[in-house]
């Protein structure tokens, strides 16, 4: 590793941190944007009471006060206050629980999407224009323009309405196939996708003819020199697939009850209950960008050939 | 040299032209436009063009068909003032009726079929699925639009001038660029909703709603950065070319050569990556309407439509279905047809 590839990783991390800290900043003052201010809520109460509230929640303090203690406590002690729908609890053990099934939804998931994306593209790029190729494209194509909610939806209405197969509650580990199942539909299809591509791409380098023409067999070729070289770009795609991940969960936990940080999420948007909203932004958005970070230099590690800037 | 310095006219060089070298002269063909060979390739490839045939129709059909329609989105046909409500209206199955209309039926009256039913409401939900595409459809383009406007704006400025003015508008791109969209989305329509709405009321604005209007600010504020690193890097290019160079030594300004030179030289990539914003941003309606962030109440869009099916799933699973196939639809076509007008205009792509 050159210094000029440590610089490019430093870079990148202090732009990660100035990321992390924007998503902070323009969730507090959104929040604070709010008519009536986050902590009050739709009903109406009396003055004293609601003196008494902003007292407790610090509201009354100036504005910039209020924002450098919130920013002190996410930061230090990854406090984001407690919850204003479920009394007595703090946001950040609500989103410590919801994370238990929600990560083992997700990596699942991920992990899935991976495997089967990439030996479904290495595949058709090898039956290059005959048929296996041609339906795996238009099935992946199908996939990757039907949005998760409606993948979601249909699976629901099929396997666990229609044919009784499968729960339709998530709570059970039985439960968690179909979820894991939808949320990993689309990204093992954007990987088949980037698989097929950069393996027909890798297939036509001056390396895999000068590798057959010294007689190396197909399976060597393939995967001794093919494969590992083709799967660069899909490391590009790790930041995305978790970006993803993470919002397909909001819908998919919504629609199979699954008792995950998504659903926990969506629900305190309905239930405007703002500490939560804030506090599950800015968990989801930092883990979104340690990934895009860890993608991007694991990228550049990899191929130091490549330039990103 | 002689020759060339004679005053004496060389008189070969107006002999009549033969019949062969006047043949050599005759345009075999018309000379084609990029615009017509665009258009010609775009018709070859038979997926791009049926794509556009279905969104030509389906666009056609949500605008034409709720004129004609009886029914209309909002009504409740079981709600008529100064009678009690009548639930047979409600959760009609596809061609069937209530109550009162097979009466009306057993009378000899003509009444207008129920398509798809009715929802529990008792709207027809046909006419439901008809406007929600509309609804779908028109916020997808005029999100692009936004998109496209501020986009081109900036990425055109920031190019051209370069400097500080580029490092500048650069920076902001790349921090907004590695935000995470859908989250900050959610967040911003989430809380929009609730600002605009006391400001807009009683405006004209507040008909189309306040989630609507968060949805294009939040889109403007957001989506406007890939376009505009596109276009940056289009004039980049574009403005190191000759023609600059002799339009800046006949004295023109930057907003002309901008206007004039750089941006219709860019102009099929603009068009292409508007036109893939449009699914995208139709896609982020439905996902937002799905998690009640969408449009405001009657008001359908596919999204809406959707999520709201879910409760009745068991029973009447065609009400999450229709929806469902249509922005599917409407997704892929845009796709394969933005797909298609990449291949066919951007001349760096052609194979």
């Amino acid at each position: 590793m050159n210094s000029k590839t440590l610089f490019y990783i430093l870079k990148r991390i202090v732009l990660a941190l100035v990321t992390v800290w924007i998503v902070i900043t323009i969730t507090f003052f959104v929040m604070r944007a709010i008519p009536g201010g986050p902590f009050l809520g739709e009903k109406a109460i009396s003055a004293s009471a609601q003196a008494a509230l902003e007292k407790k929640y610090g509201l009354d303090k100036p504005l910039h006060e209020q924002y450098f203690t919130y920013l002190g406590d996410v930061v230090t002690k990854f406090d984001f206050g407690p919850s204003l729908k479920q009394r007595g609890r703090m946001v950040i053990d609500i989103i410590a629980d919801g994370m238990k099934t929600s990560a083992k939804l997700g990596v699942i998931s991920a992990v899935a999407a991976l495997i089967v994306g990439v030996v479904l593209g290495a595949f058709a790029a090898l039956r290059r224009n005959k048929l296996v190729d041609k339906v795996i494209m238009v099935i992946t194509t199908a996939f990757v323009s039907m949005p998760s909610f409606i993948i979601g939806s249909l699976m629901l209405a099929l396997f666990s309405v229609k044919l009784g197969l499968l729960p339709a509650n998530g709570t059970t580990a039985a439960g968690l196939i179909l979820p894991i199942i939808t949320l990993a539909l689309y990204p093992m299809s954007y990987i088949t996708r980037l698989t097929r591509s950069s393996m027909l791409d890798v297939l036509g380098q001056d390396y895999i003819r000068t590798a057959k023409a010294k007689g190396v067999s197909g399976t060597k070729v393939i995967f001794g020199h093919a494969l590992k070289n083709s799967l660069i770009p899909v490391i590009t795609y790790f930041g995305p697939m978790l970006a993803y991940i993470v919002t397909g969960s909001l819908v998919v936990e919504q629609i199979y009850a699954v008792p995950g940080i998504g659903r926990a999420f969506v629900s305190s948007i309905t239930n405007r209950d703002y500490p939560m909203i804030m506090g599950t932004t800015i968990v989801l958005a930092t883990l979104i960008v340690i990934m895009n970070l860890v993608s991007d230099i694991l990228y550049k590690v990899v191929d130091p050939r490549i330039n990103l800037e | 040299m002689a020759k060339l310095l004679s005053m004496h006219i060389d008189v070969d060089s107006f002999i009549p032209a033969t019949d062969e070298e006047k043949e050599y002269m005759v345009r075999m063909r018309p000379s084609s436009t990029f615009f017509k060979d665009g258009v010609k390739r775009l018709i070859k490839n038979k997926v791009a063009l049926v794509s556009f045939i279905l969104i030509v129709l389906i666009t056609i059909a949500s605008i034409v068909i709720p004129y004609f329609w009886p029914y209309s989105y909002e009504d409740m046909l079981g709600v008529s003032p100064g009678k009690p409500v009548d639930a047979s209206y409600n959760n009609l199955s596809p061609f069937t009726y209530s109550t009162a209309e097979q009466a009306k039926i057993d009378a000899g009256e003509s009444v207008f079929p129920h398509v798809f039913g009715t929802d529990s409401s008792g709207r027809d939900y046909f006419i439901r699925v008809v406007y929600g595409t509309r609804i779908s459809l028109a916020v997808g383009f005029f999100a692009s639009i936004i998109v496209l406007i501020i986009g081109l704006t900036l990425g055109s400025i920031a190019g051209y001038f370069g400097g500080k003015v580029d490092m500048v508008i650069m920076r902001i791109v790349d921090v907004i660029y590695s935000l995470p969209d859908m989250l900050m989305v959610i967040l911003l329509a989430a809380v929009m909703k609730l600002v605009l709405a006391p400001v807009i009321e009683g405006t004209v604005l507040a008909k189309i709603g306040s989630n609507i209007i968060s949805l294009f600010i939040v889109f403007g504020v957001l989506y406007w950065v890939s376009m505009s690193r596109l276009i940056r890097g289009q004039i980049l290019s574009l403005r190191e070319q000759e023609y600059v160079l002799a339009s800046k030594a006949a004295g023109a300004k930057g907003g002309w050569i901008i206007t004039k030179h750089l941006l219709p030289n860019c102009i099929s990539v603009v068009i292409i990556s508007t036109a893939l914003q449009i699914p995208n941003a139709i896609f982020t309606e439905s996902f937002l309407s799905f998690l009640g962030l969408g449009v405001n109440a009657p008001m359908p869009s596919l999204g809406s439509l959707t999520s709201d099916a879910l409760n009745g799933l068991a029973s009447y699973p065609y009400r999450m279905v229709i929806p469902a196939l249509v922005i599917s639809l409407i997704v892929l076509s845009l796709n394969l047809f933005g797909d298609g007008l990449r291949d066919a205009f951007d001349p760096k792509l052609r194979g």
